[in-house]
């Protein structure tokens, strides 16, 4: 199991250092740092030498380490750190050297609580809060019985939760999130759809409460169980650990009683009637060797009381191109030279995302592709006509976005109830989103090949000096 | 509770041993808050992890034991952690606050106290613990019980013997009984950690008690529920029934968040599968198996990659997993690069001829993506496609044949290398766009497509019509040629020779060259067979040409696919390092436990007769074999590790070092290896696997 622990910054200075066990030195950081930090061609997360291996992940500017001496459960580890980094977040509200750097003590503390040995323990956020805390405890300030409940809790079988937690308004939010995986040929012919879904609540109930949640889902799998004409096909679906996976796999059920606050509840996946929000068409003509000329077309494909915001379509540009004159309808579009891209978006003056839960979002002014709406982006980018000729990767046109109530999936929340000892009335809201960021991918046409400028190091020294 | 309070950063400074020294003497007086303590400790803590030396302040920080701030006392076991079994001659000093902690009313300040003696494994210490360690491991709080199952493994790693005659493995059988699932789950962790020793004691499951471990399951943490299922592997059934029983306990666990949960789950499942006869029901598991494994793709990178190469070994085992499923693998554009290989590599595996056509698609996109040895995967897979799915085979050569058009170096080297292995799947389909790749010579630089090349135009030399002329311009620099290229001029040049033996040139060729091998060069292997060929020239051509012109065995893919009781093996560490790098564990790991499937009456007869059993690394066992008191450093003196790890990097065993050098017996028994052939059972195509790197210094620091 987990030898050590280490958080590094991004220049490879120690941050955190925990040895679990006495096969490893402190010093094993210096490797880590030589292999890893101070490469700049690392091509795995996993490093193993000799019989040492090192597991990291990327936060923000930190690196996030184990170090194990064992043949490892490595899904155990990287889940471990991704653990790590929620609960840092969950403590400190962000994940960076200056958080970690300002909060070391406590996340030593933390560490020691979380892996015993090298075996992770119990890591829900909120049990954990109730005894390791940012405020100085004098230790005997803590009264015995009041520890028993957090021992009690911390190994119970609900050790998310809480039991006295009260709340004056009983409330749950119910958040269906969906990314939509995209990639389509330069044809137009759908490579891969998909939708990554995440279910996620945000709990404020008292006591403990038994919730039950239902979809208007039909597992694949079990396809001649149900027929139901609106259900949706979930190709696999994930819970947190507080749902009873048992009662899941007997009658589809799924109940649990929440951790208070803010969690995720399920992942899904969905591959079957994929409802894509907007449809691009892009053409890409070579003209002669100096000039590329882009029209790309954004449609929206949902009924026109939704709207598709934040909308920011990124249309890659050869590497040898000086300037790209744009036109666009709407938004803006701006050629970026440094990664070789126009970025054409949605000029929004405030922010759109926090919108009521009620069903429609009201119309505001900011821009925004409605539905059944379309808009076109036309360019000519001018290249440099050099000798030497290099193969220019043709990344995919990429659109990000956020369409409000909308699940390109058809999933809905049938209902969640709430049952409590106390029998209390709770209010439950459900909000749906679809997005894509990075994943939603159109691919460019041709078998262009650019000619790339090929710069040599001694001229360009000699140009800057020029220019300075 | 403020959330984000924390100002300690200031701390992060370098400070001196005198001034920490004199700044905690300070804080003895005025100190109401213990503020002053709290800074001065902070600073040494943030000093440690600069990774200063603080060892030298031990008996000023051990006075803080007894202010009553918990974060105070927290802080000075941190630097007992650290400097304990530095300062093993004072310890002394914090028995007695340590033995205070263990019998505290507050449960979560007698965990603390023996989770942190654990932790220091000296003498003074241990013998302190033991008394303590067996009242915990009664305790009435389970969190105190919970803690004390790990300290026993600790104990363990620290000292075996003490730790058996105590009595306490016994104890931890016990708590496999207990009534939380947290105490069942470090039980079964700290009992799992000592049976996977060399020198431990076995642990095993029988029915009754996986059953009981199975119930606690509904109630276990993801951690605990991690360990349980892991522990599954130490249950052998003795009917079908039992493992199918067993089975459908654990497949509710398949729709667990947590990607570790799933792939334990998964190795589980496909252990058990050894031992089931019903049809159905494996078929029905083998169904539930794929969804999952494909939502660990939504998953962080690092999970991917781990899913990924797991896949890969699952879909070799159990085909239907994912038969269908050849698109979810596709690579994303901004996919990580370890990702996006190791994809490549599952896209290969399930292409049929159904889908064939999509898969080359993609193929040839990635063809033209930037990383290089992506771009070189993606070529290779290419020509492997068109070996395994004939009715791609001419869409393949195609692509091939633009992409060598395009005269990118790399691309060409490895369209040549596929290209000559596709030349011997399908002989005399192909060979009309051999002068397409002779007009690439040029490009060719590195010895592996320059060797292709050559083997292609002696094999085809008849049908070439400058085949001459092109090995007179090759053989011109063959002396500079690495071993591979002039093995590869040699055989050619012999084949020429034989193809076309009145010409001049050819005889003029063949002489020059057998001469080069035989008396410039230095390889004996080159030599051995530049004679050899030689010989059978001299004593009788004709003969000679039937043997090397010998009509070759058709390459197939079968050869790429790992051998049944090998993959059997190697599923047993699914989710595990040994796992991502496809090789056993202790073909890397030093003082790794093989796993090898155990045979029981339900264990279904294929799977037996391909049962590889344990491979027993002949080593002396590794040093915490020796009984007695004391901890066993693992350290060795560094002048001898340093001699013992060269030896082991390049040079012949040596003769009489067996104990001086664990490590180089370690690694020089691939033998034992079922896999180690596989690097070099299908040309160079697993060249860009992961595989741990052999620096075995390391280990010693």
């Amino acid at each position: 199991m987990i030898s050590g622990f280490f958080i590094f910054n991004q220049k490879g200075e120690v941050l955190i250092s925990r040895l679990y066990r006495t096969d490893l030195k402190r010093s094993i950081a210096d490797v880590f740092r030589i292999q890893v930090v101070s490469n700049s061609d690392v091509r795995s997360p996993i490093i193993t030498l000799g019989s040492t291996s090192f597991f990291h992940v990327r936060a923000n500017n930190l690196y996030i380490v184990a170090v194990t001496k064992c043949n490892a459960n490595a899904a155990l580890v990287f889940e471990f750190c991704y653990r790590f980094i929620t609960i840092a977040k969950s403590y400190f509200g962000k994940v960076d050297e200056e958080a970690v750097k300002n909060n070391f003590v406590l996340i030593y503390e933390l560490i020691d609580e979380i892996i015993d040995f090298g075996y992770p323990q119990n890591s829900e956020a909120d049990t954990l809060k109730t005894y390791i805390t940012t405020e100085s405890v004098v230790s005997s300030s803590i009264a015995a019985e009041e520890s028993s409940k957090i021992t009690t809790q911390a190994t119970g079988s609900t050790n998310w939760r809480r039991g006295d937690v009260k709340y004056k308004k009983n409330e749950a939010f119910v958040d269906v999130v969906e990314t939509v995986n995209l990639s389509m040929s330069a044809k137009g012919t759908i490579l891969r759809a998909d939708v990554d879904g995440h279910i996620m609540m945000r709990a404020y109930l008292s006591g403990t409460p038994e919730c039950k949640f239902g979809l208007n889902d039909k597992l694949v799998i079990d396809k001649s169980e149900r027929g139901a004409s609106d259900a949706v096909e979930l190709d696999d679906c994930r819970f947190h650990q507080c749902v009873r996976l048992d009662e899941f796999d007997s009658d589809r059920t799924i109940s649990f009683v929440p951790p208070d606050g803010e969690f995720e509840l399920m992942r899904y996946r969905s591959t079957t009637n994929v409802k894509l929000p907007l449809k691009v068409m892009p053409t890409v003509t070579e003209i002669g060797t100096t000039q590329v000329s882009y029209v790309v077309t954004v449609k929206t494909n949902f009924n026109n009381k939704l709207s598709a915001t934040n909308v920011v379509v990124r249309i890659p540009t050869p590497l040898n191109t000086t300037s790209v004159d744009c036109k666009v309808a709407l938004g803006k579009a701006k050629y970026v030279p440094a990664e070789n891209v126009v970025v054409w978006k949605q000029v929004s003056s405030f922010a759109v995302s926090l919108l009521p839960y009620s069903c429609v979002p009201p119309v505001t002014r900011i821009p925004r592709i409605q539905g059944g709406q379309e808009v076109t982006f036309s360019g000519t980018a001018q290249l440099t006509s050099t000798t030497h000729r290099q193969v220019w990767a043709r990344p995919p046109i990429d659109v990000d976005f956020q369409v409000l109530m909308f699940t390109a999936s058809g999933l809905i929340v049938r209902f969640l109830k709430v049952f409590e000892k106390s029998n209390y009335h709770s209010v439950k809201w459900v909000r749906y989103l679809t997005k894509a960021s990075g994943t939603y991918q159109i691919r460019v046409s041709g078998r262009l090949f650019f000619n790339q400028y090929h710069v040599e190091y001694g001229w360009l020294t000699s140009h800057f000096l020029m220019k300075f | 509770m403020s959330g984000q309070g924390g100002q300690d950063a200031k701390f992060f400074q370098r400070g001196k041993i005198q001034e920490f020294r004199a700044e905690l003497e300070a804080a003895e007086t005025k100190d109401k808050k213990f503020t002053k303590r709290k800074t001065v400790l902070k600073k040494i803590v943030a000093n440690i992890t600069m990774g200063n030396d603080m060892s030298p302040l031990f008996t000023d920080v051990v006075q803080c034991l007894g202010t009553p701030l918990l974060e105070i006392k927290k802080m000075v076991y941190l630097f007992l952690v650290c400097y304990g079994r530095q300062k093993a001659d004072q310890l002394h000093l914090v028995i007695e606050s340590f033995l205070q902690d263990c019998n505290d009313r507050n449960p979560l300040v007698r965990a603390l106290a023996i989770r942190t003696m654990s932790y220091i494994p000296t003498p003074v210490v241990i013998e302190a613990l033991t008394d303590q360690l067996r009242h915990c491991l009664r305790d009435r709080d389970p969190y105190v019980r919970k803690t004390a199952a790990i300290c026993v493994a600790k104990l363990y790693a620290a000292d075996p013997r003490k730790a058996e005659k105590g009595g306490f493995v016994e104890m931890l059988r016990d708590l496999l009984l207990d009534s939380n699932a947290t105490v069942v789950a470090n039980a079964v962790a700290a009992l799992s950690e000592i049976g996977d020793r060399q020198d431990g004691v076995i642990f095993k499951l029988n029915l009754t008690v996986a059953n009981k471990l199975l119930t606690a399951l509904g109630e276990s943490s993801e951690w605990g529920t991690i360990y349980i299922l892991d522990s599954l592997l130490r249950y052998v059934p003795e009917k079908h029934e039992d493992a199918e029983m067993i089975a459908e306990r654990v497949i509710v666990q398949l729709n667990h968040a947590n990607s570790a949960v799933v792939l334990t789950a998964i190795k589980i499942l496909l252990y058990l599968m050894n031992y089931m006869d019903n049809r159905k029901l494996m078929e029905y598991i083998c169904r539930k198996m794929g969804p999952p494994l494909v939502t660990l793709l939504s998953s962080g990178p690092e999970v991917q990659y781990v899913a990924l190469r797991n896949i890969l070994l699952i879909i070799q085992r159990r085909p239907a997993v994912l038969k269908n499923d050849v698109k979810v693998f596709f690579c994303k554009y901004n996919d990580p690069i370890y990702v996006k290989l190791a994809k490549l590599e599952i896209m290969y595996r399930l292409a049929r001829e159904e889908n064939a056509r999509e898969v080359l698609a993609e193929l040839q996109e990635y063809a033209s993506e930037v990383d290089i040895d992506f771009v070189r995967k993606a070529v290779r897979s290419i020509g492997r496609l068109a070996i395994k799915v004939q009715p791609a085979a001419d869409a393949c050569i195609q692509a091939l044949l633009d992409l060598i058009d395009t005269k990118v170096s790399y691309v060409v080297q490895e369209a040549v290398i596929v290209i000559k292995d596709v030349f011997r799947r399908y002989p005399g389909k192909y060979e009309g766009i051999i002068p397409t790749l002779c007009q690439h010579l040029d490009l060719l630089d590195e010895p592996e497509s320059k060797a292709a090349m050559i083997w292609i135009i002696g094999q085809f030399a008849n049908r070439i019509d400058n085949a001459d002329e092109l090995m007179d311009d090759l053989t011109y620099t063959f002396l500079e040629e690495p071993t591979e290229v002039q093995l590869a001029l040699l055989t050619a040049a012999v084949k020429l020779f034989i193809y076309k033996p009145h010409s001049d040139t050819t005889k003029a060729l063949v002489h020059k060259v057998l001469k080069w091998t035989t008396e410039e060069v230095d390889n004996p292997d080159l030599r051995d067979r530049g004679f050899m060929y030689w010989r059978m020239l001299a004593i009788n051509p004709t003969v000679a040409g039937e043997i090397v012109l010998a009509e070759k065995p058709a390459i197939t893919t079968d050869a790429d696919r790992m051998d049944r009781g090998a993959l059997d093996q190697l599923l047993l560490h699914t989710g595990t390092l040994g796992s991502i790098y496809h090789k056993n564990p202790e073909t890397f790991i030093r003082g790794a436990t093989g796993k090898a499937l155990t045979d029981s009456p339900a264990l279904n007869p294929l799977s037996r007769q391909v049962l590889v059993p344990i491979a027993r690394t002949n080593l002396p066992p590794t040093t915490i074999n020796v009984p007695g008191p004391g901890p066993p450093e693992p350290s060795r003196a560094p002048g001898q590790a340093a001699t013992g790890d060269l030896l082991q990097t390049d040079a012949p065993p040596p003769q009489n070092g067996a104990s001086a050098d664990l490590t180089g017996a370690f690694f020089r028994a691939p033998a034992s290896d079922p896999y180690a052939a596989l690097d070099a059972a299908f040309g160079g195509y697993m060249a860009d696997e992961p595989r741990p790197q052999n620096k075995d210094l390391l280990d010693m620091i």
